[in-house]
């Protein structure tokens, strides 16, 4: 049909060829500043978990009494040697945070890997057996979502009993019921096109039918609220830390090294800016990184 | 305008299936409520009475009125007849029925909540409207990037640099409680702004308005961001619409154009946005309440896990739970009230 | 006067890929009373020509033109107050889709005296009296028990009835109908054209009808215009224009009609509307052209009066000297030989 109008490059303009769907993609991507500024955070942060040995001035965990609450080094009494400051025992903040790193990302990589493992498992049985099974699964999400994610969290760490493990548990569940949604729906949607009846008809298994033709159809969704999962997660479990259900002292977790610090933030403002400011800047990056990741999958969203 | 009568019946059924379709829900809190107990490490009966090493006599005897000795589709049928009768166990440190506990700490809550909900609602909607209509603008780009921050907070950081910075630095707010310690105001409404209003102390309703600030702006953070970004994008979309291009046809003001036609729709997934907030008001409202050390129901269960006060902790999740529910299913009513097309079609 | 007077309009969008010439250099007068048919593929510019009159071009498009006049009163430097006292008052639109084109939220009755109370001045009683004098007009039945229902509760062409309805509610002097009928069902569509041509003759307003459809042009309107790809192709009286074309797209839609075909396949023009990456250098038509030239692959055609009206060609169909010029070019046009 369109071979004539392809048949004249000669008198077409310059701008002839629409781009490659992968240069487009990320012609998309890179032109959301805040989706590459994103990335470029995360980029940092996995560098600094990854060489804390090499980058941390001091060892998190030693303390020292005579330089407790060391100011930043711009401030009066502070020292280059602890440039954020010490915390009350005398351990170096920067240190710490550095440290902290391995601790958040692995919280949200562990996190988000066991609920979209177990979430996407759920989903797609759902899609596939329809019926009572389905019914079961989606009706004990809806209550997961309905219940106030961070108290269902309060409460299965209060039963497990307060640690990092549990309260990694605990998050993972929280935000399964995105994955498992997520999952079905996709499932629902793909095996009513005709790729799928090809492959049934073709003789595939629904296990291979599962896992080989409808999960790559929904991996571009799952990346985007992976990266927004990682987010909440360290977000979670930073607040589950906070309230002392979490990582336990002396884990430099974020969370934890905040309400370490309360009660010193009269004295010592140093003490709680900085973990929160390390929560806040990485959970931005992340959500950052997904916002520009579902802007530029789905550019005709953006108009 | 008058609805046409037929829309009454309509108007019932709709309500009837939305209530209706609660009782799973319903169902499924009562049993994780349930199980927490039993899940605990531990004898459940011990748990339960908070009694270390108990007497033989008082176990057989407690093991008998909890029901034990029974099947446990018959123990959940012992506690879900006790819990539709209000009887939620009682405290192990006061004694006290937890209902009782809930009832008079849930004020504060609900009076915090709201406070925060409407700050968010009063920000949030215009912010987000007039980054829909002055899209790529400096202002959109602005509202947007500080949202996605306000949606990316630590609210429990937030709660300690505004303390920092407020009571801290300015010495303007209170750094905890709900109202100064020299007034006594007897609770009648058991909301704060109120009940000091209908005192003869006039200086305690500021007092109350001033330890109300940070509390309301920290809990109302994540909401106002959702609310902002999704009133722009909900406005965005709706703004494409066809119905606009006939509004903007009928040589309509810009004003009535956005603020009716254009609204009036945008408010619908607003709406159940809000809706949903009410979720992650309650968790916030349990970190917000553990800073600003307020006395409400979300201090309650953090202190009581900390006591390992589990009747507390199971009644209290459950009340929650149930609130949580009873606000959604609100929300989904008023839902069909403003979208007429869920009201005719279902 | 003309009531309309458009002199070389053109609409752009910016997008991603650069930018996109929706409407190119378009010129049209058209008198009171007078039923224009502006004819189509999707994508041609022909409602967007006409949402630039109605000044509804949305952000970021800029609209461009020599003169843009309606009813002696220039829309070029109107201020925005003023237009919107033209806008749905004078000058009236109705739309493809009538179920989305009219608000879910609001009733039939509140979106119909909303016009007749900004133009009109009414009060809300007086407003609702003349709703259902005019829901009468356009042939809903039970009008007064209609002013409560909502578009959801309504057919299309209930929908639509009521789209006209507002339309004329302030007897406007032109209403721009733009493919009113296309998303209706067939045994409709004629009942909706028949009230659209019917209200124009009692009201003697100026009728633009828009639409893909050569059928539905030829009974109603006294002039067509034909265009592509944003630019006039052809534009004479419907006379004229459908006992003989004068464009060779032209006469390809009019080939590609059930009713003109000669048995046998119907006629189909091979090729699709140039996009925003290949638009030619030369004729826009001449990639489908069958008798399209070296000359007409990289010289545009002007729009040049002829026989009556305007035509974009340089080899128009009922031009004597047309076989020695198209040879004189060298053909290159696939179907020439043929």
């Amino acid at each position: 049909m369109t071979t004539e109008t392809m048949e004249a490059p000669a008198v077409a303009s310059p701008t002839a060829t629409p781009p490659h769907p992968l240069r487009e993609f990320w012609g998309y991507f890179s032109a959301n500043h805040g989706a590459v500024a994103g990335l470029v955070i995360i980029v940092a942060v996995v560098l600094l978990a990854l060489l804390a040995d090499v980058i941390a001035p001091h060892d998190p965990n030693i303390t020292n009494t005579t330089i407790a609450l060391k100011p930043p080094f711009w401030q009066e009494g502070g020292s280059i040697a602890y440039p954020l400051g010490t915390d009350p025992i005398g351990r170096d903040i920067l240190s710490r945070l550095i440290y902290g790193a391995q601790l958040s990302l692995l919280i949200g990589i562990v996190v988000v890997a066991i609920s979209i493992a177990v979430g996407t498992v759920l989903g797609l049985v759902a899609g596939f057996f329809r019926g009572l099974t389905e019914i079961f699964i989606m009706r004990l999400m809806d209550i997961i979502l309905t219940l106030p994610s961070l108290l269902l969290a309060i409460v299965i760490v209060a039963v497990l009993g307060p640690g990092l493990m549990n309260a990694m548990l605990a998050v993972a569940l929280v935000i399964l019921p995105h994955y498992v949604r997520l999952a079905r729906a996709a499932v629902i949607t793909e095996t009513s096109k005709d790729y799928v009846t090809a492959a049934r008809v073709s003789g595939a298994g629904t296990t291979r039918l599962m896992f080989r033709e409808v999960l790559p159809n929904c991996t571009a969704p799952l990346i985007v609220q992976a990266s927004l999962g990682i987010s909440t997660a360290i977000l979670d479990a930073a607040a589950l830390g906070f309230l002392g259900l979490g990582a336990q002292p002396p884990s430099p977790e974020w969370g934890t090294m905040l309400a370490d610090a309360r009660e010193f933030v009269l004295r010592a403002w140093w003490v709680v800016t900085f973990p929160g400011l390390a929560i806040l800047i990485t959970v931005l990056a992340f959500n950052l990184l997904g916002d520009g990741l579902r802007d530029a999958f789905d550019p005709k969203l953006k108009r | 305008m008058a609805a046409p009568p037929f829309s009454v019946l309509a108007m019932l059924r709709f309500i009837l299936t939305r209530v209706s379709l609660i009782i799973p829900t319903f169902i499924g809190i009562t049993l994780l409520a349930f199980f927490l107990i039993r899940l605990v490490p531990g004898d459940p009966i011990e748990t339960l009475a908070g009694e270390r090493g108990i007497d033989p006599v008082r176990h057989e005897q407690l093991r008998k009125e909890y029901g034990f000795d029974k099947p446990i589709i018959v123990q959940y049928g012992i506690y879900l007849a006790r819990v539709l009768q209000g009887d939620l166990g009682k405290s192990m440190i006061t004694q006290e029925p937890v209902l009782n506990e809930f009832s008079a700490l849930f004020p504060a809550t609900i009076e915090l909540a709201l406070c925060a909900i409407l700050f968010a609602l009063i920000l949030g909607l215009p912010a987000g409207i007039i980054a829909a209509i002055r899209r790529n603008s400096i202002f959109d780009h602005g509202v947007m990037g500080i949202s996605l921050a306000g949606y990316s907070m630590p609210i429990f950081w937030w709660g300690l640099i505004l303390i920092l910075l407020f009571s801290v630095q300015f010495d303007l707010t209170p750094v905890s409680g709900r109202i100064d310690v020299l007034y006594y105001i007897e609770p009648i409404t058991g909301f704060l702004l109120i009940d000091t209003l209908l005192s003869d102390e006039p200086e305690a309703f500021w007092s109350a308005v001033r330890h109300l600030i940070l509390p309301t702006i920290v809990l109302g953070t994540v909401p106002l961001a959702v609310i902002a970004r999704m009133t722009r994008s909900a406005m965005l979309e709706v703004l494409g619409e066809d119905y606009i291009r006939t509004a903007k046809a009928k040589g309509l003001s810009r004003f009535r154009v956005v603020a009716l036609h254009a609204l009036r729709n945008a408010l619908i997934p607003v709406v159940t946005v809000i809706g949903l907030q009410i979720g992650v008001l309650f968790t916030g409202a349990i970190l917000t309440e553990t800073i600003f050390s307020w006395p409400g129901v979300g201090k309650w269960l953090i202190d009581a896990i900390f006591r390992r006060d589990y009747p507390v902790l199971q009644g209290g999740a459950l009340l929650l739970g149930v609130v949580v529910m009873s606000v959604n299913l609100l929300v989904d009513l008023a839902y069909g009230l403003i979208n007429p097309r869920i009201r005719h079609t279902r | 006067m003309a009531l309309v007077e458009i002199e070389n309009l053109s609409v752009e969008f910016p997008t991603q890929g650069g930018i996109m010439r929706a409407v190119d250099g378009v010129s049209l007068k058209l008198e009171e009373g007078e039923v224009l048919g502006v004819v189509g593929e999707s994508g041609s510019g022909k409602s967007v020509t006409m949402l630039a009159l109605m000044g509804l071009i949305p952000f970021p498009g800029r609209v461009r033109a020599d003169k843009l006049a309606f009813n002696g009163r220039d829309l070029l430097t109107i201020s925005d107050k003023d237009r919107r006292k033209l806008t749905g008052k004078d000058v009236a639109m109705i739309f493809q889709e009538p179920t989305t084109s009219l608000n879910p939220s609001f009733t039939v009755g509140f979106q119909l005296t909303e016009t007749l109370r900004l133009h009109e001045g009414m009060d809300r009683k007086a407003a609702e009296r003349r709703a259902v004098e005019l829901l009468g007009q356009v042939g809903i039945p039970s009008p007064e028990s209609r002013l409560s229902a909502y578009p959801h509760q309504l057919s299309g062409g209930m929908n639509q009835r009521v789209m006209i309805a507002m339309a004329i509610a302030c007897n406007p002097k032109l209403l721009i109908a733009d493919e009113p009928t296309t998303a209706l069902d067939v045994t409709i569509q004629a009942q909706i054209l028949d009230l659209l041509i019917s209200l124009q003759k009692e009201r003697n307003m100026g009728l633009v009808m828009i639409t893909h459809n050569m059928g539905v042009v030829a009974d109603t309107a006294q002039r067509v215009m034909v265009m592509y790809a944003g630019q006039i192709m052809e534009e004479r009286s419907a006379a004229d224009l459908f006992a003989s074309p004068q464009h060779p797209y032209t006469a390809a839609l009019l080939a590609a009609l059930p009713e003109r075909s000669e048995g046998g396949r119907l006629a189909t023009i091979p090729g699709v509307v140039p996009g925003l990456y290949d638009r030619p250098k030369g004729c826009l038509f001449s990639p489908r052209c069958a008798y399209a030239t070296e000359h007409s692959r990289t010289v545009r055609p002007a729009l040049k009066p002829w026989a009556g009206g305007h035509i974009r060609c340089h080899y128009p169909l009922g031009d004597p000297n047309r076989s020695a010029a198209i040879n004189h070019d060298h053909p290159v046009g696939t179907e020439a030989a043929s």
